[in-house]
């Protein structure tokens, strides 16, 4: 135990220390590896970017295009229920909130399974043939992302539309001339809505890999990769992957930013 | 109570709400037992009130009176629980609130730019082009300032973008709720002198204040408020000189009034 304490104060410290105290340290040889593994994925991870390599890029190409087609889907549907739920009344109006911010935890592997018995041969809508296609995995992303999507644009249109409410019925402006003027005004707290829910998509993998399947060259997508590539013992090449990922991510998170601090700066927030 | 004589036009209020042409006189106002009730409380109580068709009426008294109550009431933004409300005979409707605006003390400004925000209004009047913006801001000494975001102006600013946006709207009625409350004496000076000329042109203003100064300097009459009724109304001169409710005397003399 005290050896691997010591190593992982090393590990933080300098690298190749804790290369070398580990050669003579059998109980962190799985230490050394994993460290070696991180550095490893790291340069394989650049060179992998910086080659072209044209597996990679189709995995990359196929989750991005996946994750931004289930998005595209998700905002009309979501920006759409969110908007009329923000501003009607109705009966039932609380518990379609409180499923709304339920559904935003869906765990992905329920909805796959839903989407695979929905689309399977057996299933209601079988004869489409869509599973195991990228058809199903944006089906999949799609129910995962709305409800996220819906239960923030409608908290972010209630706020701004009890703002303007007394506004807007005092230059007796129409409904939907309302509705567009509330939309215009809340984009970048929705944009930034809509990057949360692609970023919830494209890390997305148990309900992808139910209803895609992970077939190379088809629906193969960073993923299923990632989990395919750990459990065939390949890590670094996993790592590198998972690094491409976050690298997405983290883009995705500074575009985000980016507009908060625009809207800030510009007092539109 | 010294109610003015107010000419009123013929009881057309069998027009139901119905299409209001622009060529109908939207005065006077006769309000008939007003009552608004929440909580429990009689926030405004059987109130009466006749306003003329010309002037500027300036609706004064102390917190919790229910000044800025009545004003919500007479555009319709709340529904009274008793009374009837009749704007040149005619009763409350989306058509008659059309020809009116009203400025809320704590402006709501559209989350874009100061020209942005007249334009939105200008629009839904069906007004085209940069024209009529820009002589409106103009009159308000914003038009240096179209483009800035309007939630980064200054308080006053922002009161007279708010101003210059009623104004958009071609209102008969202006309905003005306590706009010069926290603002400089130069805003304030700025914003009286817009309602003055609104007035002269033929805006008939009802203006809520707390403030004795601006209502002795901008009245034509002015309505005191106590406890959600009308305690008096006089024309200004009158009322100044010699109120005759004891709350307006309390308040002239700037005793508590509760």
């Amino acid at each position: 135990m005290r050896a691997k304490s010591i190593v992982f104060r090393l590990l933080d410290l300098h690298l190749p220390a804790f290369r070398k105290f580990c050669i003579f340290t059998p109980e962190t040889e799985q230490g050394l590896c994993i460290l070696h593994d991180f550095a490893e994925s790291f340069r394989l991870a650049f060179a992998l970017v910086v080659s072209g390599d044209r597996d990679l890029y189709e995995i990359i190409l196929l989750s991005v295009q996946v994750s931004l087609t289930a998005l595209l889907a998700s905002c009309i549907i979501g920006f759409a229920l969110g908007t009329l739920v923000a501003l009607t009344r109705f009966p039932g109006r609380g518990l379609v909130i409180v499923l709304f911010n339920t559904f935003m935890g869906l765990p992905p592997v329920v909805v796959g399974l839903l989407v695979y018995l929905t689309l399977s041969r057996a299933g209601p809508l079988g004869t489409l043939g869509l599973l195991y296609t990228p058809a199903a995995m944006v089906i999949a992303q799609t129910i995962l992302i709305t409800p996220i999507i819906a239960a923030l644009s409608r908290q972010i249109v209630e706020d701004l539309f009890g703002e303007y409410d007394e506004l807007f019925r005092s230059l007796s402006v129409p409904v939907h001339q309302a509705m567009a003027a509330v939309l215009w005004d809340a984009r970048y707290s929705l944009i930034t809505v809509a990057l949360a829910g692609f970023g919830r998509a494209i890390a997305e993998v148990g309900a992808v890999m139910i209803v895609g399947g992970n077939i190379d060259h088809l629906t193969r997508v960073m993923t299923t990769a990632i989990a395919l590539e750990t459990s065939k013992g390949d890590l670094a090449l996993a790592l590198a992957l998972g690094i491409v990922l976050l690298a997405i991510s983290m883009a995705v998170n500074a575009a985000a930013l980016s507009l908060s601090s625009t809207a800030a700066r510009q007092a539109y927030a | 109570m010294r109610d003015l004589a107010v000419p009123m036009v013929g009881d057309r209020t069998d027009a139901g709400g119905g299409a209001l042409t622009p060529h109908l006189p939207l005065m006077p106002l006769r309000v008939r037992g007003l009552g608004y009730r929440a909580g429990g409380r009689a926030l405004i109580d059987e109130l009466d009130l006749d306003l003329s068709v010309s002037g500027i009426t300036m609706v004064l008294g102390p917190n919790g009176a229910g000044k800025s109550l009545l004003l919500r009431l007479l555009h319709g933004l709340i529904a009274p629980t008793t009374g009837t409300i009749s704007w040149g005979g005619l009763p409350l409707s989306r058509e008659v609130r059309a020809r009116q605006a009203l400025v809320f003390q704590k402006p709501v400004l559209l989350r874009r730019s100061v020209g942005e925000n007249l334009d939105f209004v200008l629009r839904l009047r069906g007004a085209t082009g940069t024209g009529r913006r820009d002589q409106l801001l103009e009159q308000v000494g914003l038009l240096h300032l179209a483009k800035q975001p309007a939630r980064l102006l200054s308080g006053g600013e922002q009161q007279r973008l708010s101003l210059a946006r009623a104004l958009a709207t071609e209102p008969d009625v202006l309905l003005l709720d306590e706009p010069t409350a926290s603002l400089d004496p130069a805003s304030v000076q700025t914003i009286e002198a817009i309602v003055r000329e609104a007035g002269r042109r033929g805006v008939r203003a009802v203006f809520v204040t707390h403030d004795i100064g601006q209502a002795r300097r901008l009245g034509d009459d002015v309505v005191f408020m106590h406890r959600g009724r009308v305690a008096e109304h006089a024309a200004s001169k009158v009322f100044f000189e010699s109120p005759a409710s004891e709350a307006a005397r309390d308040f002239m003399a700037g005793r508590i009034v509760l």
